[in-house]
């Protein structure tokens, strides 16, 4: 078996794993966690693919300040633990195995209708050039170029609906709710 | 058996890791020598000579305390936080050259870089592994329990997050001039030129100097930025309820963060292993040099300079560093426009 | 050598383990943590396609993703410490208040 193919099952199953995790744990903290690991295999997976520069900007992005931000939010709302653990999950059994035959069925399907495509006859495009970064970047400044300002315009609209949205209006009444 | 460049390479390898622990070692010598000094008192001078085998006494100490776990705390995450801070500290040097490819006087029949791994993004590679950094302290204030810890780690973490900023802008200048992320090739297009020196980017960059040696120091927690782990202040901030090889671990972090700040800043600014006087085979002693100089600079700053207070921090990260940050840049790449560099 | 159809397996697997987290959690920042996988999973497909079909596309696709995935989690995560001002629970259950 070709080292690739390890390294590949190797990140697949650490992604897939976590992932699963993630969306079973009870604790938010390590689910926060554990999505953190799985984008680490999803870098991973990314070099593999040829695309350091989205694995790197994956790590710095996503897991060094996106999670940042999920991991400040839990601790400073420290929501009582009993209220996560008891609404965590629906209560019963059954509707945990239906869910779990439900989601089964959808991977199956997707499964189905993404290899169905007709680029099976271009898969093994094994001689692609490995695209460099200055490349990248003139793209994106040439041909891209609307969809990076516009995207610049929608951090600065995201940034300022956050603060407001969270932030402590001095002047309002509602600042002796919980302060 | 196997090909000797990798086995060249995995020699590199190891000998870069042993450096490392030992640099951390001598850190916490020239520290205590440094401060001492400058505080017009002697220092460690009982064990050993001139009390050089001061840090090995410490470790000792340290690795013979015991491992006090707070009852509360969640124990995954209090033993996986020092790893996390450690590993990154590590792994943030992997790409960092020290000398110019050699083959050890024709041993090998293919020369091989002195560095661990030569990446095409290198600049980003450390950019990330010091985002990930953060966690280490978020983590360990989290899984204290302990209020000190909790305010520490999330004070500290916002000041990295702050000053990780400053720090990009600072480097995508030094992008804009050198036109490659690979440190190795930055150091290159820094060699040459009148004694080796003319060519440096810091002569190019002095504000960007400035601000990457100033982001650096408030990225590790150290000198004048270091209020959240201020011992008048929090107590000990995040580490405050770790002991023994743990709070070993967090210092051993501490020191190998700040060997990489100046590492960095080294290849980035200061010309790498380019100096004159020597063949370029001896230029891992002018890098050594100059991260000795960094470093030194480091622990002169913590003990001349009085601390910032929190907000101060804060505000002089954002208010004052961002802005100058992207106006360096701006001007930087204005005037590789204009002259063509 | 790891085949296209590997990766888009996989990450048809990731994006129902996704949505299965958003249809079934009840913890609010769960469910945006499973919004960014479903996201993920996306980005992976991008770029085996990207890498599969030769073109530098499914990179500059992900870069845009990314940087809309950072807004939409901050926005997100602001209204939920907005809401959690008002009733002191993670659970999206307790809004009912627009119920018709």
């Amino acid at each position: 078996m070709a080292f690739n193919l390890i390294l590949f099952y190797l990140f697949a199953a650490i992604a897939v794993g976590t992932t699963l995790l993630v969306v079973v744990q009870s604790n938010p903290v390590h689910s926060v966690l554990l999505l953190i690991g799985s984008f680490i295999g999803l870098a991973g997976l990314y070099v593999l693919l040829e695309a350091p520069f989205v694995a790197v900007i994956q790590i710095i992005v996503y897991a060094g300040a996106i999670m940042v931000l999920f991991l400040f939010v839990v601790m400073l709302l420290n929501a009582p633990r009993e209220a996560i653990v008891r609404s965590s999950m629906l209560e019963s059994g059954a509707t945990r195995a239906v869910g779990a035959l439900l989601a089964l069925a959808f991977a199956a399907e997707l499964a189905w209708a993404l290899t169905r495509s007709r680029t099976l006859a271009m898969s093994h495009a094994g001689d692609t050039p490995a695209f460099s970064v200055p490349q990248i970047g003139q793209r994106i400044f040439q041909e891209y170029a609307f969809a990076f300002e516009a995207t610049s315009i929608l951090i600065l609209v995201a940034m300022v609906g956050a603060i407001t949205l969270a932030g402590r209006h001095l002047s309002k009444n509602d600042q002796g709710h919980n302060g | 058996m196997l090909n000797p460049v990798v086995i060249a390479q995995l020699a590199i390898l190891l000998f870069v890791f042993v450096m490392l622990l030992s640099s951390a070692a001598g850190m916490v010598y020239m520290e205590r020598k440094v401060a001492a000094r400058i505080q017009q008192r002697m220092g460690p001078t009982l064990v050993g000579p001139y009390g050089l085998l001061q840090p090995l006494a410490d470790i000792i100490k340290l690795a013979m305390k015991e491992d006090v776990r707070p009852k509360a705390a969640d124990p995954i995450l209090f033993a996986l936080a020092p790893i996390i801070s450690a590993a990154c500290a590590f792994t943030a040097f992997a790409v960092v050259p020290f000398g110019a490819e050699t083959t050890f006087f024709g041993l090998l029949d293919q020369p091989v870089p002195l560095q661990v791994a030569d990446v095409n993004v290198a600049i980003l590679w450390v950019f990330a592994v010091t985002s990930m950094g953060v966690y280490g302290i978020v983590l360990a204030g989290w899984s204290s329990n302990s209020k000190y810890s909790l305010l520490g780690a999330l004070r500290s973490s916002a000041q990295m997050i702050s000053y990780e900023l400053s720090y990009g802008m600072a480097l995508a200048a030094v992008l804009v001039l050198s036109g490659t992320m690979s440190i190795r090739g930055i150091v290159e297009a820094q060699s040459g030129g009148l004694l080796d020196v003319s060519h440096w980017f810091l002569w190019l960059q002095p504000v960007g100097f400035f601000i990457f040696m100033t982001a650096g120091v408030a990225e590790t927690n150290r000198a004048p930025f270091d209020f959240p782990e201020a011992e008048q202040e929090l107590v000990a901030g995040y580490h405050t309820e770790y002991s023994s090889m743990s709070f070993a671990m967090f210092f051993l972090a501490e020191y190998i963060n700040m060997v990489t700040v100046s590492a960095i800043a080294t290849s980035l600014y200061l010309g790498g292993w380019n100096g004159p006087f020597l063949p370029e085979w001896l230029g891992w002693i002018w890098f050594l040099a100059k991260v000795g100089f960094l470093l030194f600079f480091y622990v002169w700053m913590r003990w001349t300079l009085p601390r910032y207070r929190y907000d101060q921090l804060m505000a002089f990260g954002w208010k004052f560093l961002l802005p100058l940050s992207v106006v360096n840049l701006l001007v930087t790449a204005a005037g590789v426009l204009y002259f063509g560099l | 050598m790891a085949d296209l159809n590997h990766y888009l397996i996989l990450s048809g697997l990731l994006f129902t383990i996704g949505t299965a987290g958003v249809l079934l959690r009840r913890n609010v920042i769960t469910v945006l943590l499973s919004i960014e996988v479903m996201l993920n999973a996306v980005n992976l497909t991008f770029i085996a396609f990207g890498r599969f079909l030769g073109s530098s596309d499914g990179q500059i696709i992900v870069f845009f993703v990314i940087t809309v995935a950072a807004a939409e989690a901050a926005v997100g995560l602001a209204l939920v410490i907005a809401l959690f001002r008002h009733v002191e629970t993670l659970n999206p259950d307790a809004f009912r208040q627009l119920r018709g």
